[in-house]
């Protein structure tokens, strides 16, 4: 294929490309069981993953040898109760607008509460499609405490760096964020720690990727053994990924290849990475239904710690226990399936979700129940 | 599920949320035969005349956009409400809330736009109303439209006469509103020249309906999307229906603009386009006459309604799979990445 082939669109969800990737994917998929006798289990680590594969009505299509696991990369999914608890609590506070990205809206603290009802009770909560959008709320109305709810991976935390950056240079004393962000290469290394895990490889995701490179997996190959390939969104670049998996196991020589390169180079972005290493530092944050997890996530440096508006509104944290009968710990953890669960589709739906996997639009629960796999 | 226990903006986005609304607290106080029926617009008789009757109010921010106004989609709204139960417009109303300090200039512009829309559409708006509220009070401009509109004598269009095997025809491409509105009003600043579909149908309505007896429903595809309507449709007439991914008309810069939103455009609002219901052996005539329309030109089959007696709606997805399509849940959110 050409390379200008591989930009256009159409192309990725061709019919007949797909068939020849999924007719590929028996043969090798029935090639690896064989050489295995075992079930393969690959996990699609992010959430973007989870929803494309159900929205693409892919499942179904899969080899009858091969599992889809969900793994911990949904923003959403993995922001504890307490992180969501102190958003919450800022929704509160007199005077003060809160600006965040809109799947933040519907989850719910552990007092039943989200961020949609709180706007219904009175709150300031804006939807913005950008940080920055947020830095210039605050630049518009100088009187008024603006909070951007920063959640999610290494996806979203340079743009945030960006947006501290430029409130800083322009001195604005109303603005600061959550920084509940986490890292994707050390939840991997959590799950493979696990003696009794069934991971057999790792579908990474493209957008992290695009930003870290290709360099923080390659432990997961070298100290696991693990197969791992970096993957785009589209059908075939899901398809193609697998396929890239699939020979990797199918060679036993496991390392990290790249399908998604046209938009991820070997080294990632250099300019974000910097930026992030200027606005953060590593913590070990509560991941929802996991717990605490040493160097994991990214809370603001020395020189942005004034921005941070848990301190600033003096806010405690403290952590609720997980819902009872609730799957989702193992279900981030690919240990078991949506459907396992007791609460799935019957006390547990969309509308009135008891676990953060079915709150969040891109939770695995909640792609299993509205695209009906 | 109980409603909660205040109103959420998701009961306002025309998927599952407003339904339980309507359901839970509209059609308990109201509830009568005509209204039951939930379709785009009711029927009732005057006079041994059959007439199509519907209101609509409209909130949009901002109130001018790409391709149209709030004006705009206030007339072709209505207009289309009616003329999708198969009735001719005969008159509308208007009525106004304004917001204290909200420009003249703008007022008398949106007018002009209603005044040219109606035009269109062959009908003229012959009462209304205006109240102000004061600042704070309103954003801008609300404008709530009814109209009437006569059925002609042998024309029963309803979601419940469906039966199986009939097609599904969509009348041009989808998500256009969806996506000039949100660009416009988030400064997205997105290119690709998305402009609001908003349009009186009435004209190509008539077109399709005077080629063939074939069609038995129509439905406005407005908020909440197709996927909604289908649902509807399907709740009505107890059949499955099934959607095929690659058949359903949305333009390359839509289609772009909603991935990169995270949103469907399955379920973004449309306001000048509309589902038909007709029997197998007619799609091609009517798509041939929608297309010789200047609102049908991407008219396409995109769907069929299936035997099967379970209110359900498939999508045959691009690469072959398939998946069940629900109702909006409530708002469509953006997503984190």
């Amino acid at each position: 294929m050409k390379t200008a082939e591989r930009y256009t669109t159409p192309l990725w969800h061709s019919r007949s490309m797909a068939a020849r990737a999924l007719e590929e994917m028996q043969g090798l998929a029935a090639a690896v069981s064989k050489k295995t006798s075992a079930s393969i289990n690959i996990m699609e680590v992010c959430g973007t993953h989870t929803m494309a594969i159900a929205a693409g009505g892919m499942r179904r299509l899969f080899p009858g040898q091969l599992r889809m696991l969900s793994g911990p990369g949904c923003p959403v999914c993995v922001t504890s109760q307490g992180d969501i608890d102190l958003v919450l609590a800022l929704a509160e506070v007199p005077g003060l607008t809160i600006a965040t990205f809109g799947d933040m809206l519907k989850v719910k603290g552990s007092k039943g509460l989200d961020l949609n009802s709180m706007r219904a009770r009175g709150s300031d909560v804006r939807i913005v499609y950008s940080p920055l959008d947020a830095v210039e709320l605050a630049a518009a109305d100088p009187a008024r405490e603006v909070v951007f709810i920063g959640v999610g991976f290494e996806t979203t935390a340079p743009v945030v760096a960006a947006a501290l950056a430029r409130a800083k240079k322009r001195g604005l004393k109303n603005f600061s964020i959550t920084a509940f962000f986490k890292l994707v290469p050390p939840a991997l290394d959590l799950l493979l720690s696990d003696p009794t895990n069934k991971i057999s490889g790792f579908m990474l995701p493209g957008h992290v990727s695009a930003i870290i490179g290709l360099e923080p997996y390659r432990f997961v190959a070298r100290k696991y053994g693990v197969p791992c390939a970096v993957t785009g969104f589209e059908p075939l670049d899901i398809l193609t990924g697998i396929n890239m998996l699939l020979k990797q196991m199918l060679s036993g020589r496991p390392e990290v290849q790249d399908e998604y390169f046209r938009a991820v180079p070997e080294g990632g972005n250099r300019a974000a990475l910097k930026l992030m290493e200027e606005v953060f530092v590593v913590s070990d944050p509560s991941w929802r239904a996991i717990g605490v997890l040493k160097g994991s996530g990214m809370s603001l440096s020395p020189s942005y710690s004034s921005f941070d508006a848990v301190k600033r509104f003096k806010l405690k944290r403290s952590e609720a226990p997980e819902p009872a009968g609730c799957l989702c710990g193992k279900i981030l953890l690919g240990k078991a399936l949506p459907p396992d669960c007791p609460l799935f589709g019957k006390g547990c739906t969309p509308s009135s979700a008891v676990g953060p996997c079915m709150v969040s639009s891109e939770g695995a629960c909640a792609a299993w129940f509205k695209y009906g796999n | 599920m109980s409603v909660p226990q205040k109103v959420l903006l998701g009961h306002g986005s025309g998927g599952r949320l407003s339904r339980e609304l309507v359901e839970k607290v509209f059609l308990k106080s109201f509830s009568n035969p005509a209204l039951r029926l939930l379709e785009d617009s009711a029927e009732v008789r005057a006079g041994g005349v059959r007439l199509a009757f519907t209101t609509d109010s409209y909130v949009v921010t901002p109130v001018e956009f790409p391709g149209a106004d709030i004006g705009r989609v206030a007339v072709c709204g209505t207009v289309n409400d009616l003329a999708v139960k198969g009735a001719r417009p005969a008159a509308l109303s208007a009525a106004f809330i304004l917001e204290e300090g909200f420009s003249l200039a703008l007022l008398t512009r949106l007018t002009a736009s209603m005044r040219r829309a109606a035009a269109e559409a062959g009908v003229p708006i012959v009462t209304g109303d205006t109240k102000v509220v004061e600042k704070g009070h309103a954003d801008g401009v609300f404008i709530n439209t009814a109209g009437i509109g006569v059925i002609p004598p042998g024309r029963a269009l309803a979601s419940a006469s469906v039966r199986p095997g009939d097609v599904i025809i969509v009348s041009g491409n989808l998500a256009d509103h969806g996506v000039a509105v949100m660009n416009a009003r988030n400064k997205l600043g997105l290119s690709g020249g998305v402009k609001s579909d908003a349009a009186p149908l009435n004209g190509l309505i008539e077109a399709a309906l005077s080629v063939s007896k074939g069609i038995r429903a129509m439905r406005d595809i407005t908020r909440g999307g197709l996927a909604t309507v289908l649902n509807e449709v399907s709740g009505a007439c107890g059949l499955s229906a099934e959607l095929d991914e690659d058949c359903v008309p949305v333009s390359a810069a839509a289609r772009g603009a909603c991935a990169l939103l995270g949103l469907d455009p399955l379920y973004v609002a449309n306001e000048g386009k509309i589902a038909l219901f007709a029997s197998p052996a007619e799609a091609e005539k009517i798509v041939k006459a929608l297309r010789r329309h200047k609102y049908g030109r991407n008219a396409a089959i995109a769907g069929r309604m299936l035997a099967e007696k379970r209110p359900q709606v498939r999508l045959n997805t691009g690469i072959g799979g398939s998946r069940i399509l629900l109702m909006l849940e409530g708002e469509q959110l953006p997503r984190i990445c």
